[in-house]
């Protein structure tokens, strides 16, 4: 007889790397819909783009290398365009979302060697990129529907990505005039537009867009990512050292500066609940390749990457700083995991 | 340490990182009793199941033995004995597949039962507590009690410590899914494990006792606080179920919060821990005299019908315990000793159970999938999250992959206890634990490598120097002989006369004795004997070499002339043989002038690593054995003893050519010292070939083997197929493939007495000091005489030689046997 050897163990939990990958899409999906219906269909149109060219990016890749291109089975690239199209706004072009998506899959991942050889999270590596090459396209945040003074259809929407105008002729810049006049980005450029413009924080607060959805939906955007970011630290899925630490430190540290001066930046909550915080605290964050993978490490890590969050946000030249943020901890990553060895069972500190 | 059993007493529990949760599929096999088994066919039983070294064996083939009867004896440390599982006779004594994860076969002894399963007479000691501590623990060695666990450590070892010990930590944890034969022993034999215990304390006198059971086994809890109610200084304490809970390093760390030191014991922190297996073994062999020869085995899996403990006897066969459960076999089938997380899987149904076996896993492929492809590591830490030394897995496997070693040993690689915790979580499929092991393996092989070209190194500057050395005498040697030549020249032609007498000699007896054919066989044999006498030159004798040759050069030449003189007038047969003569003198003075050659050049003498080197690599790889050590001396002894008897003999050629069939007699020894046979046999088979290879390369000339070293291979070849026999046996063998050999090289030689270089000790007798002549000038007068006279002179110098060897041989054998 035949036999079957193999090393031991000879059990394996069922929990396969692509079981991992799409239980992370999957947890994306609540924050996706708020998204939906505080943006429109859009977000779903640039999630699609974003994880097609991904997918065919991926494939050409791993032929280029002479790898199988079943490994598209692991669901890493389905997760870097959904992280990407998530982070897009929702009416930009739609070469924007190829672009990044390319950029994403050959340069940040596969030129490393692929899946677990990147440095830098390939999602926020093509996000940053496509921010610097193309800043305008890139802060095109619409105001909530039903701010806004034309009617945008589902169908205008997708007219307006991938042609650039409306069905009536409007162009994007116009739909970007909301109710007030102002064009906005998010409650945080708004909140730091206004503070440039020598108004305080609770003058800006008393603005439309914070009094009505505006603000709101923000927050319950987040709030989605929280829920789905809860589910998998109920899964196992991640580990809850890095987006407690994140969240907490940053709460922290806008709670300080709060306190210090109240007219010069956001609430705590406000902080937390805005822009990609949760987002980026339970799914950019936690991206397994390119975080610390020590104990120790993934607090450090976390700590760093919201202090750096904080310091862009505040007084950095772009209103997003979770991706530059991100992409700065990745470079510290390898030294970090270096010095933050855990003390291994039977050897004294030190 | 006082408070720390205070808060162990109160019921206080640390935890250790880490550890996994695998479905523990326990239910399979423990609803029903531990069943008893019939007898098997044939038993199995490796000499060696423990940590250590093997005992020696002290049964032969076709003896009969009774049940319990010690199979192997012990004689130095860290050895175990093992007994026969019932009465019947040994049938064979040879490598079988033993109960290891590489599948190689080891040495084993293999019962088969006469059914009547007769005990032999049993010594039990109720009353141990009378005995003392030494008696003690002799009786658990004699018993061959190791540890049951897994780890199979000399229980009388571990026991024997000299550190004062304040905890005794009793491991019932069985934390590896599907086993239950620890649950089903404290279920049935609580008193029995805890009398077992007792022997423990009594020998430790530890401060508190704390026999540590995981929460999932509440009736081998509830049995065993039943069976130590009133002892207080035992404490019962069910732990959380968790994987590797059971480890003895997490053991402790659950129930003190210490931990062992890296690299330390675990008695370094007052602490020794058994398994209740152990615990109920050592009951058995001291309270009822019955040494270890059957232990509980949990047969299980989805593929055997039956799922149960069962009393399987050390050396049942994995089959037949599978057969009597109802195995049904995969297409591809799969059985694993031990259990899913730390076991091994088998190569062979053959596989008998050892002392460590604990469980037979059958499992189908759906409840523990094969591993399917490798993946990339995605860095997700879960490995680490799951390790219970705190390791970082996925560093060390990069490391390891990447055979950065030195890094990997930096990530503390030694210091994972191979738990699969890691591998078990890993969501890439990755065999984390098999990178160790390889790693781990590479990394002994190099450090032991190391060590060898450091010693190498040594040996080789040692052995410039000496040879330097050695050169100088040589020149210096040289000069005074050819100056003190010229005089003894000048002086007196009776050296040349000494000379031509011995050649006279020899000729006289060949012609006399030979004919034609005998002589060319004769011729052949002086031949390769020359030959094997060059290819033995070892540059320590390089001076003497040197110097005979030289002479030996100048005799041939004069017998050349003699022979030129002679050969006119001889019939023709007699001419033939001569000319057969000249060519071997001829050849001989070739090899020599070789031998000289090499000698003199520096070319570290690559002819003497022949011999030196086998027996030094012998040693090498037999450090620490203290056998060893005494063999090593042996072949150190026999060097010597032929260099005395070559320097005797007057003549080296024959006694060298006897140094061939010791040196591969001293292989075969070393194939006799249990290592495993087929690393021995395919090392003697090299070192033969070695030998061989650089004893021709240096006569320069491709002889046909002659007759000795025929025997001598014959010997090794028969030795090696013999390996199951007993030392005795083999020895006894051996020496009689020793005389067929001979006898057939006689036989060839046509019973020419030069053609047997070598001869058996009981000749011994027949050489009597007496009778040796001097080499003085009275032999210069003798040259004279008749042809009779000389060949008489030439065979007691043959036996002279003979003595020689034989008294060499005697003294080897003596050491050897030691
Ligand atoms: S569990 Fe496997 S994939 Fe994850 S970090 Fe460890 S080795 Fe890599
Ligand atoms: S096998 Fe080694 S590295 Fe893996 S979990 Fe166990 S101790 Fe840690």
């Amino acid at each position: 007889m035949n036999f079957k050897v193999s090393s031991s163990p000879h059990n394996r939990i069922k929990r396969k790397t692509s079981d991992v990958m799409l239980a992370v899409i999957l947890a994306c999906i609540p924050g996706i819909l708020a998204q939906v219906w505080y943006f429109g269909i859009g977000v779903l149109v640039q999630i699609a783009l974003a994880i097609t060219a991904a997918l065919l990016t991926e494939i050409i890749c791993l032929r280029q290398r002479n790898r199988s291109f079943m490994q598209i089975k692991d669901n890493s690239a389905l997760l870097t365009g959904l992280l990407l199209g998530i982070c897009l706004p929702p009416l930009a072009p739609w070469w924007i979302a190829v672009i990044g998506a390319c950029f994403a899959i050959v340069i940040a991942k596969q030129i490393y060697g692929g899946l677990g050889q990147n440095l830098f999270n390939p999602a926020m590596a093509g996000y940053v990129v496509l921010l610097v090459s193309f800043p305008l396209a890139m802060t095109l945040w619409l105001p909530p529907l039903n701010l806004i003074e034309y009617s945008l259809s589902a169908w205008d929407m997708i007219l307006v990505i991938f042609t650039g105008y409306s069905d009536q002729g409007y162009s994007l810049a116009q739909f970007r005039t909301s109710l007030d006049g102002i064009t906005m980005a998010t409650p945080l450029d708004a909140i730091k537009t206004g503070l440039s413009n020598q108004q305080t924080y609770q003058e800006i607060l008393q603005q439309n867009i914070f009094n009505h959805d505006f603000g709101i939906g923000w927050m319950q955007v987040n709030l989605a990512y929280l829920l789905g970011g809860l589910w998998l630290l109920q899964r196992k899925i991640i580990n809850w050292r890095i987006p407690l630490t994140f969240i907490a430190s940053l709460f922290l540290l806008s709670g300080i500066c709060y306190l210090a001066s109240p007219q010069s930046i956001a609430d705590p909550l406000m902080q937390i609940t805005s822009g990609a915080t949760m987002f980026a605290a339970f799914f950019i964050l936690t991206d397994p390749v390119t975080a610390s993978t020590t104990p120790k490490g993934r607090i450090i890590y976390a700590l760093l990457v919201a202090s750096l969050v904080f310091v862009i946000r505040n007084w950095g030249g772009y209103p997003e700083a979770v991706a530059f943020a991100v992409l700065l901890a990745n470079m510290c990553v390898p030294l970090i995991d270096y010095y933050t060895k855990p003390r291994t069972y039977g050897h004294v500190k030190g | 340490m006082d408070s720390l059993i205070e808060k162990i007493k109160s019921g206080y529990l640390w935890d250790f990182p880490g550890g996994v949760f695998p479905p523990e599929r326990k239910k399979l096999s423990n609803h029903s009793p531990i069943k008893q088994l019939p007898l098997a066919d044939e038993y199995i039983i490796p000499v060696k199941q423990h940590i250590g070294h093997p005992a020696n064996i002290v049964v032969q083939i076709g003896d009969s033995v009774l049940k319990g009867q010690a199979l192997t004896q012990v004689q130095g440390p860290m050895e175990l004995p093992v007994h026969a599982p019932t009465s019947g006779e040994i049938i064979a004594i040879e490598p079988r597949i033993s109960a290891h994860p590489s599948g190689l076969e080891e040495l084993a002894i293999v019962l088969k039962p006469d059914s009547l399963d007769n005990w032999c007479e049993k010594s039990p000691t109720p009353n141990y507590f009378t005995l003392s501590k030494v008696e003690l623990l002799d009786k658990l060695k004699q018993a061959g009690i190791s540890g049951l666990g897994g780890a199979s450590f000399p229980t009388y070892v571990k026991q024997s410590n000299s550190q004062p010990i304040e905890l005794l930590i009793i491991n019932g944890v069985e934390c590896e899914p599907y086993i239950t034969a620890d649950d089903m022993l404290m279920r049935e034999h609580a008193n029995e494990i805890v009398s077992g215990i007792e022997i423990f304390t009594h020998l430790l006198q530890p401060k508190l006792v704390v026999i540590a059971i995981e929460n999932n086994k509440p009736e081998a809890i509830a049995a065993i606080e039943a069976a130590c109610s009133g002892k207080t200084k035992f404490v019962v304490r069910a732990i959380p179920t968790k994987y590797p809970a059971g480890g003895e390093k997490q053991l402790i760390q659950v129930i003190t919060g210490q931990e062992v030191p890296s690299r330390g014991i675990t008695a370094d922190l007052g602490i020794i821990s058994q398994n209740i297996g152990t615990a109920y073994a050592a009951y058995k062999a001291i309270v009822q005299g019955e040494p270890l020869i059957e232990r509980v085995v949990t047969v299980t899996g989805e593929q055997v019908n039956s799922a149960q403990n069962v009393w399987a006897r050390i050396g049942t066969p994995v089959q037949f315990l599978l057969d009597n459960q109802g195995y049904k076999p995969l297409k591809k089938p799969r059985v694993i000793m031990g259990g899913p997380m730390m076991g091994f899987a088998l190569h062979s149904l053959a596989t008998p159970v050892a002392k460590m076996t604990n469980c037979i896993l059958a499992p189908s492929d759906k409840a523990l999938p094969a591993p399917e492809n490798e993946q990339a590591c995605i860095r997700c830490g879960y490995c680490a999250d799951a390790c219970p030394a705190s390791l970082l897995p996925q560093q060390l496997y990069w490391h390891s992959k990447a055979k950065e070693y030195d890094k990997a040993q930096d990530y503390k690689l030694f210091d994972c206890i191979e738990c699969g915790a890691c591998a078990y979580v890993c969501p890439s499929e990755i065999p984390l634990v098999q990178y160790y092991r390889i790693a781990k393996a590479d990394i002994k092989t190099e450090q032991l490598e190391h060590e060898k070209a450091e010693k190498a190194k040594e040996r080789f500057n040692a052995r410039n120097e000496r040879l330097e050395r050695e050169k100088q005498e040589r020149l210096d040697k040289h000069q005074q002989a050819a100056e003190s030549r010229k005089k003894a020249m000048a002086k007196d032609q009776g050296a040349q006369d000494k000379v031509a007498a011995a050649l006279a000699r020899v000729q006289a007896k060949k012609q006399a004795k030979e004919t034609p054919e005998q002589q060319e066989t004769t011729n052949k044999t002086a031949q390769n004997v020359a030959d094997s006498a060059v290819s033995q030159d070892t540059s320590a004798k390089a001076t003497a070499a040197a110097a005979i040759a030289r002479a030996k050069a100048k005799k041939a030449a004069q017998a050349k002339a003699e022979q030129l003189a002679k050969d006119t007038d001889k019939t023709p047969t007699t001419e033939d043989s001569a000319q057969a003569k000249a060519k071997a003198i001829a050849e001989k003075i070739k090899a020599k002038r070789q031998a000289e050659a090499q000698a003199g050049s520096d070319a570290p003498a690559e002819p003497d690593n022949a011999a030196v080197k086998t027996e030094s690599d012998n040693k090498d790889t037999e450090q620490g054995l203290t056998p060893a050590q005494i063999k090593a001396k042996a072949i150190a002894e026999k060097i010597k003893a032929k260099r005395q008897a070559e320097t005797q003999a007057g003549s080296d050629a024959p006694a060298e050519a006897d140094t061939v069939a010791g040196k591969t007699e001293s292989d075969n020894k070393d194939t006799e010292q249990g290592l495993t046979p087929a690393q021995i046999k395919a090392k003697a088979i090299a070192d033969k070939i070695k030998a061989k290879r650089q004893a021709e390369a240096q006569t320069g000339s491709d002889v046909p083997a002659d007759p000795d070293n025929a025997a001598g291979k014959t010997e090794s070849d028969n030795k090696d197929t013999e390996q199951s026999l007993t030392p005795a046996q083999i020895k006894a063998k051996a020496i009689a493939d020793k005389i067929k050999a001979k006898r057939q090289a006689e036989a060839q030689a046509g019973s020419n007495e030069q053609a047997e270089p070598e001869n058996l000790a009981n000749q011994t007798e027949t050489a009597s000091p007496k009778n040796e002549p001097e080499p003085s000038a009275a032999t210069d007068v003798k040259s004279t005489e008749t042809a009779e006279n000389e060949l008489t002179e030439a065979e007691i110098r043959q036996q002279r030689v003979k003595a020689a060897i034989a008294k060499a041989k005697a003294k080897k054998q003596a050491l050897g046997d030691k």
